[in-house]
């Protein structure tokens, strides 16, 4: 700013005056409790936001209408009024039978999508009878080793009519690649299916850390899935860029917010190099977001987003097409504010989480159940996450209008906060050469390793409070929970289905099977042709990626 | 114990998870508080893991675990360090462990373990109680 002197608005005027007269002496009389208030970020919050904070934000070009450019206030013009965000609870646990029993559990109870958790090994590309999957078959989501247990986790629900959501990266195109086979054997058209595969594997690289392969392969698979939807399964979306894992590594909501929509951009940019056509592909790029417990600092996160998005693919990008501008996205609440103490607890704090992103304008929402952090969801504590979403759609009436907070000053101004933080972090992350090389060179996961610490560090200094751990404590909390335990003979289980599918296989048709796949790989061609003929000759999960493996080698992460 | 030697401690993580945290917070506070540490990185199995506490000859090896795998591992970290004559080495857990499997660890040789919420002035303050003097 130049050293000249400011001219005095009649809103400064008025803030100095209710400053003078009426804030002062309030203070003499009974001081703040704190010397700085803080986001669970670590941002500093002012006392009083008024029309002065205000002042640089264009209405008309800023906020807008909803439904309209840049989409501050929805994608959609008349917010909930007209549709309900998809209730989709992430589910997966054990054997593809129980997991199936739980799905249909779930949808008997009025939930409107499906959402699949794969366990660790399924994650890392490894079958159950792996030396790697030992103690881990069954454990954090459902084992799925070939097409075989793919069948048998959607038996029974029409995968033409049933959204389901798959939360798998690294081997994302062979699971995408099982799920089509299994709609295909139901009878499903491809160009029917609708659904989404989480496939972000930058974020991998960054937070969650499940990868295979090294990253440049790794993005050539990704824009493999945008190419091969695009032809020809139109309504699916092949990819949520996430950024629920990198806010759980202990990113601040800016850090979340930049780094999420920074990988957007990159694979777009990829999608674009390849030569696929922006306006084509990018409608159905979907997002999502986690859902922390400071209200306000996530809800204006998530206007934010929108106004970037659509203003980036614009700019960048040149998108004529409106649904090319428009973000969606999926929430999650933020699985690590869940406590071990005194757990049930942590069912208010999901409800505050869920109403934020509800008033964010999410378009599909996981609520955590409340012993996540004591295990995988019960049953019991499963449906009450249910009912927390239910509750705030049909009882409290904060779907009634649009974008309720619009035009508040404090939302509006850290709406503008984080829009400009997140330009600045694309600023650093550009001049790196793009989000691939800044992966490459640490900057993120330096990023969010120093915010975990200094929130670990406030926590600790008891700054940042944690009802039941660091403030309203209680000995030994005696109450009995009914938690999941998985059975120990999952992987036997799983073990025996994987030795008879490799039995009633043609092994000739999965050598041949593989073998083209290696050769598309090595020579460029899109992987998914090859990857949907393997997955149907029962060639297993390991085998293909290992297939991959030999062609792309694999991941080594440097130290930081 | 000593004041020439630093406690030295192996942040580990065994196992496919990828949640490194935990993990990363830990070794830097550790570091913070005067301790040397070595962090082992993702996906160690147990025989690494313990030729690494071996080679680098360290007091504590600190096992970061939040996938359910920790009645599978954890023992036989233990039974590693033991074969190879690291008796006075401890072991101490984090991570998200089942209150009725602490007990059961413990029998099977684990020092200690530290649920979610544990601040890491207390892990601090337990591996400068008990970790093993040295000569």
């Amino acid at each position: 700013m130049p050293e000249v002197k400011e001219i005095v608005t009649p809103e400064q005027a008025a803030a100095e005056r209710w400053e003078q007269q009426t804030l002062e002496p309030a203070l003499r009389k009974s001081p703040e409790r704190k010397q700085k208030f803080e986001t669970v970020s670590l941002d500093s919050v002012e006392r009083l936001y008024t029309p002065a904070d205000t002042a640089d934000i264009d209405i008309e070009r800023d906020t807008a209408f909803p439904g309209e450019f840049p989409y501050t206030r929805g994608i959609h013009p008349t917010g909930y009024r007209g549709k309900l965000w998809t209730m989709r609870q992430f589910a997966g646990f054990s054997t593809p039978e129980e997991t199936n029993r739980r799905f249909k559990f779930l949808m008997a109870q009025g939930q409107t999508g499906l959402s699949v958790a794969y366990d660790l090994p399924t994650l890392m590309g490894y079958d159950a009878d792996s030396p790697l999957s030992e103690g881990e078959v069954g454990k954090c989501g459902v084992a799925v080793s070939s097409l075989a247990d793919m069948e048998v986790l959607f038996d029974g629900i029409p995968l033409e009519q049933v959204t389901v959501s798959q939360t798998i990266n690294a081997p994302a195109s062979v699971l995408l690649a099982m799920y089509l086979v299994v709609a295909e054997k139901q009878g499903a058209n491809f160009s029917k299916i609708s659904g989404t595969l989480q496939n972000d594997i930058l974020k991998e690289y960054i937070a969650q850390k499940e990868w295979i392969y090294p990253i440049r392969p790794a993005m050539k698979l990704v824009v493999d899935t945008f190419e091969f939807c695009t032809k020809h399964v139109p309504k699916y979306n092949p990819i949520s860029v996430s950024g629920y894992h990198i806010r759980e590594a202990g990113a601040t909501a800016l850090q979340e917010l930049a780094f999420t929509l920074r990988d957007g951009i990159e694979y777009v940019q990829w999608g674009v190099d390849a030569g696929l056509d922006v306006d084509e592909f990018v409608p159905r790029i979907s997002f999502f977001f986690n859902a922390h417990n400071d209200f306000f600092e996530e809800i204006a996160k998530y206007r934010a987003a929108r106004r970037i998005w659509s203003r980036v693919m614009v700019e960048r990008f040149g998108a004529k097409n409106p649904r090319t501008w428009q973000l969606r996205f999926h929430t999650q609440t933020a699985g690590v504010s869940l406590t071990v103490q005194q757990p049930l607890n942590n069912i208010v704090r999901v409800a505050i989480q869920a109403l934020a992103g509800v008033l964010g304008g999410t378009q599909s929402l996981h609520t955590d159940a409340y012993d996540e952090a004591l295990a995988l969801p019960s049953d019991k504590a499963a449906l009450i996450a249910l009912r927390t979403q239910q509750i705030i759609a049909e009882e409290t009436g904060v779907v009634n209008t649009v974008d309720p907070l619009g035009g508040s000053y404090f939302l509006e101004s850290l709406t503008k906060k984080m829009e400009d933080g997140a330009l600045d972090y694309f600023s650093k992350i550009d001049a790196m050469g793009g989000m691939v090389e800044s992966i490459e060179k640490g900057f993120p996961q330096r990023e969010i390793q120093e915010s975990a610490y200094q929130y670990q560090k406030a926590v600790e200094r008891g700054e940042q409070t944690i009802v039941g751990v660091n403030k309203y404590a209680m000995e030994d909390d005696d109450a009995k929970y009914d938690l999941l335990v998985i059975d120990e003979g999952v992987r036997d289980h799983q073990i025996e289905r994987l030795d008879q599918t490799r039995t009633r296989r043609d092994s000739g048709a999965v050598v041949n099977s593989l073998d083209r796949l290696r050769k598309a790989a090595r020579v460029g061609d899109n992987t998914m042709p090859a990857t949907i003929e393997a997955v149907r000759a029962y060639a297993t999960l390991g085998e293909i990626c290992s297939a991959l493996r030999d062609v792309y080698g694999i991941y080594e992460e440097p130290a930081f | 114990m000593d004041q020439s030697r630093k406690i030295r401690v192996l942040v580990a993580k065994p196992g496919l998870d990828g949640h490194d945290r935990g993990a990363k917070v830990i070794a830097r506070a550790l570091r913070d508080a005067g301790m040397e540490v070595i962090y082992t990185g993702l996906r160690q199995t147990p025989e690494m893991i313990a030729a690494a506490a071996s080679q680098e000859d360290v007091d504590a090896v600190g096992v970061s675990i939040l996938s359910g795998a920790h009645n599978t591992l954890c023992p036989r970290i233990v039974d590693l360090l033991r074969e190879r004559g690291m008796d006075d080495c401890l072991v101490v857990v984090g991570g998200i462990i089942p209150k009725e499997d602490i007990a059961r660890l413990k029998e099977q040789g684990v020092s200690e373990v530290f649920p979610p919420g544990t601040s890491t002035e207390d892990i601090v303050k337990f591996l400068r109680a008990n970790v093993q003097p040295r000569t």
